[in-house]
């Protein structure tokens, strides 16, 4: 079992931003975190990703505790697609998703064969390719987002974490970061954990589902079975209709105006 | 594509290449400039004399006027020597603080730790301190530009460790009240106020081998210390977060490298003044040539700095009709040119 969350807590000093978040990650499946701005999804990745401690509970990694693996242990098994990408330095392109396999590569070694293999198939799957020597610095905040998503993927880890890691990319780049994302679920067995705005995206691809609201779990569960008006209602506040599509083989949400 | 790994192993020759040509040119500008100055002295007569330095035979200088190895060895070389280390050791802390706080304008300046170091020697040279000897003022600096750091670093901490904004804001707000202090440390110095202002104007004069055993421990341990940490300098340029889902202890780096630059920028401070600008325009024109890479940057600016800063003491020491204070000499040609190279960057928005 990748992560298990017991009733873990986070907060700036007095307002919690999480509560008791209990759940556990099982590899295989692709999950998806869902809910109203301030709700503590990007806390719950920071906790995840071991960038913040929590104050109370535990988390789990195969069963030991968070803090039994260091930095670099932990950089072998989870990567993260952050949500605010911002670089000050003309890095290449091929460079940034280079430093993905940093955490493989001994501090003074030079790449091996096989890192640099990785490389070139990861910026060819996400079709970065095409502007691999270009400066970092030049890009748009959509390419931008798509290196960030490449070197990630480099990084060859058994949980992929994505920070609404689609927010600033337009649909066909969405579904091809997806698609991506869940042939690793499906293919290799490794577990994403997608932090997500666009509900429809998620309940296409997700085969969990977690409503936030106000740092606590409102609901969770199989996307077929939490995914439905009354939660809509109780965690965003609108009145929604839930149908399934079969062109997409999904549940599928439209608001009401 | 499938010429990647040919590329790569280039990439690592054009950089040891480099870093060949660099020292080389280095040693050169070191044997020319001890032979400019006051009196001339021919090329071979140099390396005769460092020769026999080295290796302790007398034979070498056979011939050669007297004064001449008293002139090269206790005159010239200490000073030469520590324009060269120290114009390295700026030049690399620049490098570091930039990285650091994700800032290609950020250097010793910036964090306010010239200010304390400045602050430190002033106070040093205002109560006529002589504890250490000739280390008083190097001590005091260092003093000074340590607690600046500290008092910085605690003043921009929070739950989420350093940000690099609040590590700049913070180091601008403690250089303005250290700059209001050693202006009131003028205003009070009455008669020493001359050494006060001379001090923070910079100058490689009478530099002993004291100070160069002084400015190069520090500097080598720098060095060392930065090369260890590049790769992971070259993450933290991806933020913080980043940096540390690729296994980066983001806020033991930060501490680790922002003590040992500071400590850097400090000793060169405290053995030459206040010199300006080499730390913030070598690293940026070494980027041009080797791109954003710590791993390369590090030595190459190093290297680079020191040749520079080598240069200009040798133009203000021989070159110039009488001789100007190095500070005053780089911050005149440094400002317009750093001028010039942030106004090109803004036309073509490319930024380093």
């Amino acid at each position: 079992m990748p992560f298990e969350c017991e009733n873990i807590s986070f907060g700036y000093t007095d307002a919690k931003v999480v509560e008791d978040f209990s759940i556990s990650f099982a590899p295989g499946n692709f999950y998806g975190v869902i809910g109203p701005n301030g709700s503590g999804k990007t806390t719950i990745v920071d906790l995840l990703s071991k960038h913040l401690e929590p104050e109370f509970g535990r988390i789990h990694y195969n069963g030991r505790d968070l803090s039994f693996y260091s930095k670099k242990q932990l950089s072998k098994q989870v990567a993260l697609v952050p949500q605010n990408f911002y670089i000050n330095f003309a890095f290449t392109v091929k460079e940034i998703v280079m430093m993905g396999r940093y955490p493989h590569i001994p501090r003074f070694a030079a790449p091996t064969s096989e890192d640099i293999y990785i490389v070139n198939e990861v910026m060819e799957k996400t079709g970065i390719d095409e502007f691999a020597d270009r400066f970092i610095t030049e890009l748009s905040a959509g390419e931008r987002q798509r290196v960030v998503f490449a070197r990630a993927l480099a990084q060859n880890t058994p949980v992929l974490i994505l920070d609404e890691a689609t927010s600033n990319l337009d649909i066909n780049y969405s579904i091809s970061l997806l698609n991506i994302s869940e042939q690793r679920v499906k293919k290799e067995g490794k577990t994403v954990i997608a932090v997500m705005q666009n509900i429809n995206l998620a309940a296409t691809y997700c085969d969990y589902l977690i409503f936030l609201c106000g740092g606590r779990i409102a609901a969770h569960g199989i996307t077929r079975e939490v995914l439905n008006p009354d939660t809509i209602q109780s965690v965003f506040n609108v009145e929604a209709k839930v149908y399934h599509e079969s062109y997409s083989d999904s549940l599928q949400v439209v608001f009401k105006k | 594509m499938d010429q990647s790994p040919t590329i790569t192993i280039r990439f690592r020759e054009a950089t040891a290449a480099l870093i060949l040509c660099l020292s080389i040119a280095l040693v050169g500008v070191i044997m020319i400039s001890a032979g400019m100055g006051y009196i001339k002295i021919p090329f071979e007569a140099i390396v005769k004399i460092i020769a026999t330095k080295v290796s302790g035979k007398l034979s070498f200088i056979e011939g050669l006027d007297q004064i001449f190895p008293v002139v090269v060895f206790d005159v010239r070389l200490p000073r030469i020597l520590t324009a060269a280390i120290v114009g390295g050791g700026l030049a690399m802390s620049g490098v570091v603080f930039q990285g650091i706080l994700l800032n290609p304008l950020a250097d010793p300046y910036t964090l306010g730790v010239s200010a304390g170091a400045a602050f430190g020697a002033s106070l040093a040279i205002l109560l006529n301190i002589h504890l250490l000897g000739t280390y008083s003022i190097p001590l005091f600096a260092f003093i000074g530009a340590a607690s600046t750091l500290i008092l910085v670093i605690y003043l921009s901490s929070s739950a989420e460790g350093l940000s690099s904004n609040n590590l700049i804001l913070s180091g601008i707000i403690v250089a303005a009240i250290l700059s209001a202090g050693i202006s009131f440390l003028k205003y009070v110095a009455d008669e020493q106020v001359s050494i006060i202002i001379f001090w923070l104007m910079g100058s490689f004069g009478s530099k002993t081998w004291a100070d160069v055993a002084l400015a190069s421990i520090f500097v080598c341990i720098g060095f060392l210390v930065f090369v260890y940490f590049s790769r992971d300098l070259n993450l933290m340029s991806l933020g913080n977060r980043t940096a540390a889902s690729l296994g980066v202890d983001t806020k033991k780096v930060t501490i680790i490298l922002l003590s040992t630059a500071s400590l850097v920028a400090a000793i060169c401070v405290s053995v030459s003044g206040i010199i300006g600008f080499v730390g913030l325009l070598v690293p940026h024109m070494m980027r041009f040539i080797t791109g954003p890479d710590n791993r390369r940057l590090v030595p190459v600016a190093m290297l680079s700095g020191g040749i520079l800063l080598l240069c200009a003491d040798t133009i203000t020491r021989a070159v110039l009709p009488t001789e100007i204070p190095i500070g005053v000499l780089t911050a005149l040609i440094g400002g317009p040119f750093f001028c010039y190279i942030f106004w090109k960057q803004q036309k073509t928005r490319k930024l380093l």
